[in-house]
């Protein structure tokens, strides 16, 4: 039997094995080991999370499309139709924001829960516990790039020829808001285990984090140009949304319309007081120096909530 | 010999809360409030398991040994104490857990094996095997919420068992599925036993860590009271659900039970097989009591020859001294020393009145032909 002879060799391979240590408190270098050596498990976990949130609908993926597609016409017809918000070209701004604003909220509403929901895996299988709110993040970064295809065939159709030497920012601030929102999700996934009553209030708390995001209004329509004024532009920064939101918009938004003239020069010239009305009237340096450093903290952010979430795991049994 | 599994001094003390807080408002409005109680369900637990054995891991309800077994395979954190581990190990805690109902059967092995923790390139080689194992072949496309409980239970032990573990743990999942697909388990556990791989195995019943384990640990209250080898374990255990079941009574058991002599045609402990026997009990009770009389009698390495008892009509005891007597007319046994344990158990209660294992011993000699361990007495002849 072919199965005998491989367990054999098995066997006597094991006497090389080093012991591992299944009880003690892990460092975070081993549970950052773990999680990449898991990672199969988070991409089974992200694939059934896609699969089962549109088995049985008829239209399937497409939702993922269709319901920011509508959010967005609702979005459109309330603000720059009713409300008459006055940004010009409003969809293309909207959509750039709503692309950051939905993978952070879609990842937020489903992870904080989900150690609670999935409480029989988490007290009979043996796994590091956060893959379950980090796999809620990969359907959600997932959703986020299928929006995006959307977005430019949008671009495409309506002609808008998006600002491409901001491009390479946007890698940059897409990974902070990955670490930002892994981070969050996972500690409100542990956090939730301890009080329910998180679960209910992350809705609220998610619903004023948009209105305080310049979504549907802009940076310069906020409240951050009076903050600015007092030299306390930084308050409106402390929401690290608002920064990849605007590297986003800076990116897509503000157009080149690099076919009707030729030289760059004159391009910018045009472009500036565009920018002055509705985005900060930033460089790109500071842009890049902004996003990286937003990329460190995240990092570091993220770390901190792997640290917690160790500690916050060891009562977990006791909890569900 | 390599040491697979190594548990160091481990110890879990869980909270019990006794009012939950667990609301936002509960919380802000009662701190400090709803008592927690620390309760030990493992207390300085060692042992050490080496390739190529089968640990029985034996206790009742409560007796901390599904607690331990999370702990080794990581489910749990100990509050002191280590364990390591060496090799690939896949845990049969819950069988399907880590299933979602919603995808086929085809996409929870997958899942479920990486949940396990084997590569999908791993399942792929194995696929077949496991739906072959599971006999579900023509579901396998099916949403598994649609699976009855059975095949449900059987998809999910084929993929463990056929995922090459070194060392499996199983808890328990035996005592699902139907007689011949349990037959099928432990026949593939046998397997893995004759390919040198190490198996823990936690049961509360005895007939089945018999048959299958080597040896055997022995839990109860958080505490170890036994380790060594299957019959010797058994035995303790069954000695402690004894006395515990005495001190639960407040005052010992209801009665003390004893064989007083033993008649044998030869005059002494040792019978010839075929041979008639006869057993003088005394027992001393406390009270008058109704129950059945129960006879056991095992090898010595812990299988059960025999249980019989007094046909269903009861024994009645009354204060002080009581005599039964069992007249075994002919011994059908083979050469060996057999033990024999005697009881009065209430019928409906499972309550135990009196018990003594090894009440007795008996040596039987046996100068035929027979092997094995009884004498059937078989004709043969060409016809």
């Amino acid at each position: 039997m072919s199965d005998g002879s491989s367990a054999r060799v098995d066997r006597r391979s094991l006497e090389d094995d080093a012991f591992r240590v299944v009880s003690a408190r892990d460092s975070l270098t081993t549970r950052l080991r773990n999680l990449w050596n898991r990672r199969e498990l988070l991409f089974s976990l992200i694939r059934s999370d896609i699969r089962i949130k549109y088995k049985n609908s008829a239209l399937g993926i497409v939702w993922s499309m269709l319901t920011p597609s509508l959010f967005l016409a609702i979005y459109w017809l309330v603000f720059a139709k009713f409300l008459k918000n006055g940004i010009p070209n409003f969809v293309v701004y909207l959509f750039a924001g709503m692309v950051v604003w939905n993978m952070f909220n879609t990842s937020l509403s489903t992870a904080t829960g989900v150690i609670v929901v999935r409480s029989g895996l988490v007290k009979k299988v043996s796994f590091p516990r956060e893959i379950l709110a980090l796999a809620n993040v990969g359907a959600a970064t997932f959703y986020f790039f299928i929006q995006l295809c959307v977005f430019g065939l949008y671009l495409l159709v309506v002609q808008h020829s998006p600002d491409y030497a901001y491009f390479w920012l946007l890698p940059i601030a897409f990974l902070a808001l990955y670490f930002f929102t892994a981070a969050l999700a996972i500690l409100m996934s542990a956090i939730t285990v301890y009080m329910r009553d998180m679960e209910h209030f992350i809705l609220i708390i998610l619903q004023l984090w948009f209105f305080m995001s310049p979504i549907v209004y802009s940076y310069e329509h906020s409240i951050a140009p009076q903050l600015h004024a007092h030299g306390l532009a930084w308050l409106y920064f402390l929401n690290p949304i608002t920064l990849i939101m605007l590297t986003f918009q800076r990116a897509f938004y503000v157009a080149t319309y690099a076919a009707s003239t030729s030289q760059t020069q004159i391009v910018s010239h045009h472009v500036v007081p565009v920018i002055l009305k509705i985005l900060p009237s930033w460089p790109m340096s500071t842009y890049c120096y902004l996003d990286l450093a937003l990329l460190g903290i995240m990092i570091v952010f993220f770390l901190l909530a792997e640290v917690l979430f160790g500690h916050l795991q060891g009562n977990f049994e006791s909890e569900l | 010999m390599t040491t697979v599994i190594k548990v160091e001094g481990i110890s879990k003390t869980f909270k019990i809360h006794h009012e939950r807080h667990q609301s936002l408002k509960e919380r802000l409005l009662h701190p400090r409030t709803g008592s927690t109680e620390m309760f030990n369900a493992l207390n300085d637990i060692s042992f050490s398991v080496d390739t190529n054995e089968t640990v029985g891991l034996v206790g009742h309800n409560g007796s901390g040994k599904s607690t331990l077994l999370k702990c080794i395979c990581g489910v749990l954190q100990p509050t002191s104490g280590q364990i390591h581990i060496r090799g690939s190990l896949a845990a049969l805690l819950e069988l399907g857990a880590g299933f979602q109902p919603e995808l086929s059967g085809r996409d929870n092995v997958f899942l479920y094996g990486a949940m396990l923790g084997f590569s999908k390139k791993m399942v792929d080689g194995i696929f077949d095997d496991v739906v072959g194992f599971s006999e579900i072949e023509n579901f396998i496309d099916t949403q598994v919420k649609f699976y009855s409980s059975g095949m449900y239970v059987r998809l999910a032990f084929a993929v463990a068992v056929n995922v090459d573990p070194d060392i499996l743990v199983v808890d328990e999942v035996l005592a699902v599925g139907d007689e011949r697909f349990q037959a099928k388990c432990i026949d593939r556990i046998r397997t893995f036993q004759d390919e040198g791989r190490s198996i823990l195995f936690v049961t509360h019943n005895a007939d089945q860590v018999r048959a299958i384990c080597d040896r055997a640990i022995v839990l109860d209250g958080g505490h170890m009271i036994a380790d060594g080898p299957t019959h010797e374990s058994l035995r303790i255990f069954r000695e402690h659900l004894m006395d515990s079941a005495a001190e639960h009574d407040g005052s010992g058991l209801l009665a003390s039970i004893s064989i007083d002599s033993i008649t044998t045609p030869s005059g002494s402990f040792d019978v010839r097989s075929g041979a008639g026997m006869h057993f003088d009990v005394n027992i001393t009770s406390h009270g008058a009591y109704s129950g059945n009389f129960v006879m056991e009698i095992f090898t010595r390495n812990g299988l059960l020859v025999s249980r019989s008892d007094a046909k269903g009509s009861p024994v009645n005891l009354t204060p002080g001294q009581n005599r039964v007597g069992i007249d075994l007319a002919q011994i059908p046994l083979l050469d060996g020393i057999y033990d024999v344990n005697v009881g009065v158990v209430d019928p409906r209660g499972n309550t135990v009145i009196a018990w003594r294992e090894q009440a007795a011993s008996i040596q039987v000699t046996y100068d035929g032909r027979e092997g094995g361990l009884v004498e059937l007495g078989a004709a043969i002849r060409q016809q």
